[in-house]
């Protein structure tokens, strides 16, 4: 995979959390790695989706390559140079180039703040507007999201979760980011809510070329949208491949699983459909399993899967799994 | 002695001293004995609190009228206090959404338990040990008698929901109303959690109401879907029907927006700036509808029968239940 | 503003604010209220019951053109009228009373701010400064500083801001550690906002509504204890007029010159019910208000 048009680039990221307690009890003291040595590549110009269930460490990852969180180890890199160390003002001018949307539209929003402030933060931290440029942008903004300028003098509490969703889509692109970053933008809202949102995605994206990384557990909401799919478990990926690929045959067995459970919207397919569930309860990260952190709830697992981590490999050009059996 | 275990007429909920809104308007419908009865709409549209008030357990200052409420045979609006308590957890048993604020935090599993044996069965403290052990693992959670001694936050997220759903079905009960059930779990678990119900539904011939903003879930456990929205009854089919040709332009976008095959610019619905208000003149969902006409601002629309097994509310309807020609 | 009109539509807050602005307004306009000179002693009309007349004269301060004078609450210990020392005092009382409030929840929230949001060695500290300061029995220590001090208005306010910068140290800084990890503050975090930024614009105002509330309480409290202080003899000077000076002096004539200390007493009650009716009132506003 040439990095060469990488826009971001993050190579063997390691966050680890050590929890510090008064009196150290035996398992609290342990360790919890909530990534482990993760690579990837997210293209210019692409939507990347991120997808995993708790404990997978997608959003962690997403902190990471936001640089909110420092990783323990690794370095992320934006148009090939390393931004892993740096910091305050050049952090700062690169956030310009980051933005991100959260879950809950309740709470990312400050609720002292009319919304028009809260869209003309970034615009304001950078520097880039002001006076009546900075109105003038704003309202923008707004009826770029599908709401009108008029509103931007409301507050947070006089919108639905899915107008909130879009204002907080209105304050990323503000300062006409080039990476954004989505995480689990839909699963707060209502399935109705969700397609609007998604085209509302795929609208901006065309009008400002920008690069997606999604983030979700929700298999079928990021089949509309995704370029590719990296398919994460318990701080690894686990899977990456083009969505098209990746929904027809997966080659992982945690994506077939994934698959198998996402409800199908038609009643006869689904009653046809013999559904396995996964054996077991998902590991904590503070106590993974060795070797494959699948295998013991993988229904194929052999006894190599018990001793011997899988490496994350080209298996199809293009594809990349970790797995022993997905040759 | 009918086959429906429950029957509800007309029921409306208002709320609000000074200013009274209507929040659930005229909404009849019957559950068969046995059937999985799907709920669906979005937030807002009534669906929880048409299953609170049948328990008679909506916030204070809502006021539920209804013509006629039976669980089997008995008016759930007429029964004293105490008779209501009996009904409530013995036969009809409730699993909420966030199983975190379900459970009591300090309190251990098993006493939580068994305190619904010993106010429904007077069973002594040695019988109702036993029975909550049989209860934890039918629900398919290994080590029970462990399990009894720890307390919520020792449990994962699905965990806990297989842990209150062993509570409803303590009290044995023949209705089991589920709220949102597994809305905010993984996706592996939600299946996981779905297989479950339906095998207890089987096994014990439980009936069930399963209410939900995700239609697809749906497809995969109910006989019969209730579609509703700003607070009334829009269509009303078996699950087949419904997914295959639905009649109602809400129920028709809907499933429009989840599924994979549909156009992908599905600009039919616009969001509207206000909540829909169940109490407005006209079909509530005018505002919203590609296809509504004068009549349909002015005059809500009646649910009729058609074909004998679906019931619809809408003005472009013919008597057949196609699409009426014109406008 | 919405905000001030659902204020004056509860009964309690209303009654608060009328009383407040009473009271404000009389303080404003002290010099054009009161009949008399504050200061001025009159050694022949001490002690004068309410309503008594006396000779006017250039040297009571009294109305140039009036022949006779009236006491509408009479006159203290050296003749100097109640009433007017009444409204002067008002001034004294509600500046003390705000300006210790002001000085203490300024310093007070920083610190709780701060010690919030950083943790660390700043919380470490100013949790030991907490301790430290709460140790100490406030008027011991209020006696001893206006001792060191040697009384005086300002070091009245400064004592009092002292004894109460605690409070909204500790509210501020719950509140914080619960706001820090609200979306809002994650996301001002990512869009690469600093940290004044995300103090001031974002954190701080939801912290604003239990420091307006602690505040209007501890204003209500601050007056009781000036006046609490001046009447011990260690807070302003026995000729300034203030309530709690009034009290003081008036303090060994409570059976036979009543009204020299009965009067400032009732004033205090009536601003402080003001002053506490009107922060109940406030506390219920901000709290429910919506902000989710």
């Amino acid at each position: 995979m040439s990095t060469a048009s990488a826009l971001v680039a993050a190579r063997g990221i390691t966050v680890t959390y050590h929890r510090r307690r008064l009196l150290p009890l035996r398992e609290r003291e342990r360790p919890v790695q909530a990534l482990r040595s993760v690579d990837l590549d997210i293209l210019a110009g692409e939507t990347l989706a991120l997808v995993g269930e708790s404990g997978s460490g997608k959003s962690t990852l997403a902190r990471v390559l936001m640089r909110t969180i420092t990783p323990s180890s690794g370095t992320v890199a934006f148009r090939g140079s390393d931004i892993t160390g740096i910091g305050g003002g050049a952090l700062r001018t690169l956030r310009r180039h980051f933005q991100m949307v959260f879950q809950d539209p309740f709470s990312s929003l400050n609720p002292r703040l009319s919304v028009g402030a809260a869209i003309a933060e970034p615009l304001i931290v950078h520097g880039l507007a002001r006076g009546s440029a900075l109105r003038e942008r704003v309202g923008e903004c707004l009826e770029m999201v599908g709401l009108d300028s008029s509103v931007a003098g409301r507050r947070p509490h006089e919108f639905s979760g899915g107008q909130r969703q879009r204002i907080c889509i209105a304050r990323a692109i503000a300062c006409q980011p080039d990476f954004i970053v989505a995480d689990e933008a839909l699963s707060a809202l209502d399935t109705s809510l969700q397609g609007q949102i998604i085209d509302l995605f795929q609208d901006l994206k065309e009008r400002f070329a920008l690069t997606y990384l999604f983030i979700s557990h929700d298999l079928s909401a990021v089949r509309q949208i995704s370029d590719r799919v990296a398919v994460m478990y318990l701080g690894q990926v686990v899977e990456l491949a083009p969505t098209a690929e990746l929904y027809s045959s997966p080659r992982h067995p945690y994506t077939q699983a994934l698959l198998a459970a996402v409800p199908v919207p038609d009643p006869v397919l689904e009653r046809a459909r013999v559904y396995t569930p996964l054996r077991g309860e998902p590991p904590s990260p503070a106590n993974p399993p060795p070797g494959c952190p699948f295998h013991t709830r993988c229904p194929r697992a052999i006894e190599r899967c018990r001793s011997e981590p899988p490496a994350l490999r080209e298996v199809a050009p293009g594809r990349l799994a970790a797995c022993h059996l997905a040759e | 002695m009918s086959a429906s275990i429950l029957e509800v007429e007309g029921l409306s909920i208002s709320f609000g001293g000074a200013t009274r809104r209507q929040l659930v308007t005229d909404v009849s419908f019957k559950v068969e004995r046995g059937e999985a009865l799907g709920i669906v709409g979005e937030s807002g549209s009534g669906k929880t609190l048409t299953m609170l008030s049948l328990l008679r357990l909506l916030p204070r200052g809502a006021d539920a009228r209804v013509v006629r409420a039976c669980f089997d045979g008995r008016d759930l609006f007429s029964l004293t206090p105490a008779a209501l308590q009996d009904v409530r957890g013995r036969e009809i048993a409730v699993v909420f959404q966030d199983p975190l604020t379900a459970l009591n935090p300090v309190l251990t599993i098993g006493r939580q338990i068994t305190e619904v044996l010993r106010r429904h069965f007077r069973s002594s403290a040695a019988d109702a040990r036993r029975r909550a052990v049989e209860l934890l693992a039918n629900v398919g959670i290994p080590d029970p008698p462990l399990r009894l001694r720890q307390y919520p936050h020792e449990f994962s997220g699905g965990m806990r929901q297989r842990v209150t759903i062993a509570m409803a079905l303590a009290g044995e009960p023949r209705l089991l109303i589920a709220d949102e059930p597994t809305t905010a779990l993984d996706v592996t678990v939600q299946a996981d959690i779905v297989t479950l119900i339906q095998r207890l539904q089987r096994e014990q011939g439980l009936t069930v109401i399963w209410v939900t903003h995700d239609l697809a879930l749906l497809a995969r456990i109910a006989d019969r879907v209730l579609v509703m929205y700003a607070g009334r009854v829009v269509e009303d089919a078996p699950a087949a029907k419904l997914f295959a040709a639905p009649k109602h332009p809400y129920a028709r976008a809907l499933l429009g927006s989840i599924r994979q095959d549909a156009p992908r610019r599905n600009r039919a619905t616009s969001i509207p700036l206000t909540a829909a208000d169940a109490g407005a003149l006209g079909c509530p969902f005018a505002p919203r509808c590609a296809e509504a006409r004068d009549q349909c601002r002015s005059v809500s629309p009646v649910l009729k029968v058609y074909g004998g097994d679906t019931r619809a509310a809408c003005w472009a309807l013919d008597d057949d239940g196609a699409r009426g020609a014109g406008s | 503003m919405k905000f001030l009109a659902s204020l004056y539509r509860s009964p309690q807050t209303r009654t608060g604010l009328i009383l407040l602005t009473f009271v404000v307004l009389v303080a404003l306009a002290a010099p054009l209220l009161a009949p008399f000179s504050p200061v001025n002693v009159d050694p022949s009309g001490r002690l004068l019951p309410p309503l008594s007349r006396v000779l006017a004269s250039s040297t009571q301060g009294a109305p140039a053109h009036a022949e006779t004078a009236l006491h509408v609450l009479g006159t203290d210990s050296v003749g100097r009228d109640v009433l007017s020392r009444l409204i002067y005092g008002s001034r004294l009382s509600l500046t003390v009373g705000f300006l210790a409030v002001l000085i203490s929840a300024v310093f007070g929230s920083l610190v709780g701010c701060l010690s919030g949001y950083w943790g660390g060695w700043v919380e470490a500290l100013s949790a030991w400064l907490i301790d430290v300061q709460l140790s100490f029995p406030f008027l011991l220590l209020a006696i001893f500083l206006l001792g060191a001090l040697g009384g005086g208005t300002l070091a009245v306010v400064l004592v009092l801001a002292l004894g109460t910068w605690v409070n909204y140290a500790r509210i501020v800084r719950a509140q914080v550690l619960s706001i820090k990890h609200q979306g809002y503050v994650e996301a001002a975090h990512a869009t690469g906002a600093g940290t004044l930024r995300i103090l001031f614009v974002h954190i701080l105002p939801n912290t604003l509504s239990p420091i307006c509330v602690v505040g209007s309480f501890s204003m209500a409290l601050a007056i009781l204890t000036e006046a609490g202080l001046s009447f011990l003899g260690v807070g302003l000077d026995p000729s300034t007029p203030s309530w709690g000076t009034m009290l003081n002096d008036g303090r060994d004539y409570l059976l036979t010159a009543w009204w020299i200390a009965t009067m400032p007493g009732i004033a205090i009650g009536v601003t402080v019910l003001g002053v506490t009716l009107f922060g109940e009132g406030l506390r219920e506003l901000l709290d429910p208000r919506g902000l989710r």
